[in-house]
């Protein structure tokens, strides 16, 4: 009874027809010491099944939070430098002293600018040589001459 | 997500995972290495996770996706993966497999079956998945998944009753 049951889950079972509970019947079935002689060829193969539902992945998998850069922190970074900056910059240039006697202050006044035009002067006697290109340029001023003399003679093949 | 929450999710399938890249590479280091990278995509993509419907199912897609991608650079580099399990961890399961010569029989024969044959075999019967699922693991339609279950079977018996009555391969 037992056996014909077997033998009709085992066609179905070929042709992909059985259930998942049906297939279980087969494999306990399959596990026992003895079977059938004839089913005896489907032995190792649901054996096969079961030893190989029991192998297991042992490697370790290394689940490292990966750290995302957030560029959020390039702009603090950014606005820590500019503030730096301002605080350094206004502690720093504010003072450069002032000079209470005014005969003093005015010697000082005078100093310096008599130095900014010693430089200046200095900066304008080598545009000097300008000049010479102007000489230069009223020289040019022949070749209108040679383009009359061409015109005319263009206007005379005319 | 944190890593144990992770865990908890991955955890229950990530043998089935290891096994579904075994069947199809065969190397079991190619198959841990597999695997390794299929949970780190999964980590990877996390935040996603709770989007996927059946998490498992995504990734047994994904294995298999990874293992072909894997099987055709092998091919184009015109290597093959060799199988060469020269020391393997669970050696007691070797042995136990190993020691009823014709169940070593049956991992040769399914070794030589047609992929999707193969791979329809370990769901099926060894990971025991509904049709369904396994349809919509490989992409395949109900009636492809049990036809090839069909063929498989048919063939393992075939191939079994062969080296049974004559002793050849």
């Amino acid at each position: 009874m037992v056996l014909n049951n077997i033998e009709k889950l085992i066609e179905k079972y070929e042709n992909g027809e059985t259930s998942l509970k049906e297939e279980q019947q087969l494999k306990n079935y399959f596990s026992q010491e003895i079977v059938a002689p004839h089913l005896e060829i489907y032995k190792p193969m649901f054996a096969y099944f079961l030893v190989n539902q029991q192998e297991q992945f042992t490697k370790d998998v290394p689940l490292s939070t990966k750290k995302v850069f957030n560029y959020k922190w390039i702009s603090v970074a950014a606005v820590a430098v500019l503030m730096l900056g301002i605080y350094l910059k206004s502690t720093v240039n504010d003072d450069l002293g002032t000079i209470q006697d005014p005969e003093l202050a005015f010697n000082e006044v005078s100093k310096s600018l008599e130095m900014i035009s010693k430089s200046f002067n200095k900066g304008t006697s080598t545009l000097g040589y300008l000049e010479a290109y102007d000489k230069g340029a009223s020289t040019l001023e022949y070749l209108n001459e040679i383009e009359k003399g061409t015109s005319i003679i263009f206007k005379k093949n005319q | 997500m944190t890593q144990k929450e992770f865990l908890n999710i991955v955890m229950p399938f990530k043998d089935k995972v290891f096994r579904l890249a075994k069947r199809l590479l065969i190397s079991t280091e190619e198959a841990e290495d597999a695997t390794q990278e299929v949970l780190m995509k999964l980590w990877n993509n996390k935040e996603k996770i709770e989007d996927y419907k059946n998490v498992e199912a995504f990734s047994m897609t994904m294995t298999k996706n990874f293992c072909f991608d894997k099987l055709k650079s092998k091919q184009s580099q015109n290597l093959k993966i060799v199988h060469s399990n020269y020391e393997d961890n669970n050696t007691s399961l070797q042995k136990q497999v190993e020691l009823n010569d014709s169940v070593h029989w049956v991992s040769r024969i399914i070794e030589d079956l047609p992929d999707q044959q193969r791979m329809v075999i370990q769901l099926r019967d060894i990971e025991e998945y509904d049709l369904d699922e396994i349809a919509q693991m490989l992409d395949m339609n109900n009636t492809a998944v049990r036809a090839n279950l069909s063929r498989a079977r048919k063939t393992i018996r075939e191939k079994l009753t062969n080296t049974h009555s004559y002793g050849i391969k």
